[in-house]
């Protein structure tokens, strides 16, 4: 790659980004339909594309491109048709970050780790905007849930990756895969389960999906939305599923490392990446959605003092076994 | 976070887990044609032959769909001389199933066995007015009407069978003859019966005496089996349950519920030729009711 010209290797790069960027959330979206059908005694998709349904989240693009795209009239116009673009680039920009494997990566940049993190947390105020902009009291009530739910669980999940950049002894991301050992799994345990959840909750994903919670307020902050703005939005949550099961594989997993690493490679990684995208589907079908105030608690009063005792726990590590 | 919540959260990822792996219980139905039960009641089907233009099922029709139009046709006489008959001709026999409710009066009410459920349910049709389906494509459904369950074991011969095992109806003297002894002999057999009973529960009136009483209904029972067994299938099957009923059940509460003075209050007509008459009559019209309630008027009385 470095002996192309610096444009068309930022073009090259850029396009494979966006190209995983449009396949991957795809892919997590099928195993979803398929998965969540079978844990529940179905078939789930099964004609579009000819073979068990393949196509068809790509029937439900096309579907979503011909319908109306329709702004409230009372709406505030620009902020609500911009909503869904601030949702969804964030997810892109930090997909192109992760890596891989230590030469499969978007863009190599000093401290991704908390690249990562400060874009991520972008991605809500596409949702808050959403509430705002769409004069609807619904939307509001959705976009304020979000907002307070990105509050409580940033903090737990920024703790649980100081922790592993703390053992790792760095910010960037490919530092951290590279430092990662097997016995991680079981000193890291306390701070991967905190992520996992707070990553959940940063989703807004079963069982944290209070603002969306379709059978009291409608849809959340995405009650107006229809047609393809609607559509980024679900591309959104999908490819923050993408992206928060590869920083899962990377930070917590180890990601490229494993049996044949030499020759399969990156492929671990989106192996890895995947099967914690099965489990978050896992989890979708298995539990309830929880109530708003024991979302707070759960983040307040278990996950902050869990992910602090993991950083405790980390730099007692780091400073008697360096 | 209450302590039995982590094993319930466990056990519900068991839960899902356990189904990922099991069969699912999706009907592929328009690849895979449903396991219908026996008998489904999917849209009724036309013997046209066996319809006579009655009109039964189209006026007992709940939703006035069924359509029937008919003509009369003059059969010429078969025998010189003799008069030359009409019979309806079936025109038209049209069920509008977009007003149909599938209760299957009906089908039961047709006397001919004209028509008939099909499992057959797939004739749905994207334009409402093409639900009226007339006669042709009704009889075609009945190439999938399954045929009649079979008879219980034991259970009387049905009418067609027992009709067709009558002799003929030219042969006019000796069978005439049969018949009629056949008639009387019928209708002697509740008389039979009923003597028995009658005479069975009057004893005890006069003795008054309750040991007595149990007795007659261990009397009246065995002659109630035993006497259809000698007699014509026929009669038997009209006969036997008024016959029981009158015998048998009033006997058994009487003995059971009342003394033996006031049963003469309770059967005032049972001495004589009179009350083998009454209870003959009440026999004959397969009746308990009229034994039953001064039973229960007699209870009222007594309490």
């Amino acid at each position: 790659m470095s002996d192309l010209a610096p444009w068309v290797e930022v073009v090259l790069r850029a396009v494979a980004v966006l190209a995983a960027f449009l396949v991957l959330p795809l892919i997590v979206g099928q195993t979803e339909h398929k998965v969540m059908a079978h844990m529940q005694g179905r078939l789930g998709p099964m004609y579009a594309g000819g073979f068990h349904g393949w196509a068809q989240l790509v029937a439900d693009g096309v579907k979503f491109v011909q319908k109306e795209d329709i702004t409230p009239a009372r709406a505030d116009r620009w902020v609500f048709r911009l909503a869904p673009f601030v949702a969804l680039i964030p997810y892109l920009v930090a997909l192109a970050v992760i890596p891989l494997s230590p030469t499969v990566v978007g863009a190599d940049v000093d401290a991704s780790a908390v690249l990562v993190l400060a874009v991520i947390g972008v991605g809500i105020i596409g949702t808050l905007m959403a509430g705002w902009a769409s004069a609807n009291k619904y939307s509001l009530l959705g976009a304020m849930r979000a907002g307070a739910q990105l509050v409580s669980y940033e903090l737990p999940m920024v703790l649980a990756v100081a922790s592993v950049a703390l053992a790792a002894g760095s910010l960037s991301l490919v530092s951290i895969a590279e430092a990662w050992k097997p016995w991680w799994l079981l000193w890291q345990l306390p701070g991967a389960v905190v992520f996992l959840v707070a990553a959940l909750a940063e989703l807004q994903r079963p069982p944290f999906d209070m603002p969306l919670a379709d059978s009291e307020i409608v849809f959340g902050a995405f009650t107006e939305y229809t047609g393809l703005r609607f559509a980024f939005f679900l591309l959104a949550e999908y490819a923050g599923i993408v992206v928060m099961s590869l920083l899962f594989a990377v930070l917590y997993l180890g990601g490229w490392s494993g049996p044949f690493e030499q020759w399969l490679g990156w492929l671990w990684t989106v192996l890895k990446g995947f099967l914690v995208a099965v489990v978050v589907i896992w989890l979708r079908v298995s539990w309830p959605r929880m109530r708003e105030d024991q979302l707070q608690r759960l983040a307040w009063v278990w996950l902050v003092p869990m992910a602090l005792l993991q950083l405790a726990l980390t730099a007692v590590g780091v400073v008697v076994f360096p | 976070m209450a302590d039995g919540m982590i094993p319930g959260l466990v056990r519900g990822l068991a839960t899902t887990a356990r189904s990922l792996t099991r069969h699912t219980h999706t009907a592929e139905y328009p690849d895979v044609s449903p396991a219908l039960p026996p008998r489904s009641r999917g849209v009724i089907a036309l013997t046209e032959e066996n319809c006579t233009s009655c009109m039964l099922c189209a006026r007992e029709c709940p939703d006035w769909c069924i359509y029937i139009d008919s003509h009369k046709e003059e059969l010429p006489a078969t025998t010189p001389g003799g008069r030359a008959r009409q019979r309806n001709v079936l025109d038209r026999f049209a069920i509008d199933f977009s007003l149909c409710m599938y209760c299957g009066i009906c089908i039961e009410v047709c006397p001919f066995d004209a028509l008939h459920w099909s499992p057959e349910f797939e004739y749905a049709e994207v334009d409402i007015r093409d639900l009226l389906h007339e006669k042709d494509r009704l009889g075609a459904w009945m190439a999938t009407v399954p045929a009649p369950p079979a008879l219980d074991p034991g259970s009387a011969d049905p009418a067609e069978v027992t009709a067709a095992a009558k002799p003929a109806r030219g042969s006019a003297g000796a069978a005439g003859a049969a018949g009629a002894a056949g008639g009387t002999r019928g209708v002697g057999l509740p008389t039979r019966v009923r003597r028995e009973t009658a005479t069975a529960t009057t004893p005890p009136a006069p003795t008054a005496a309750p040991t007595a009483q149990p007795q007659p209904a261990t009397e009246a029972e065995p002659a109630t089996e035993a006497a259809p067994t000698t007699e014509p299938a026929g009669d038997q099957t009209r006969v036997m349950p008024a016959a029981e009923r009158t015998a048998a059940l009033p006997v058994a509460e009487r003995t059971a519920t009342l003394p033996a003075a006031e049963q003469t209050s309770v059967l005032p007509p049972a001495d004589g030729a009179e009350a083998e008459q009454a209870a003959d009559e009440a026999a004959a019209q397969g009746d308990s009711t009229q034994v039953l309630p001064t039973v229960s008027t007699d209870e009222e009385g007594r309490e």
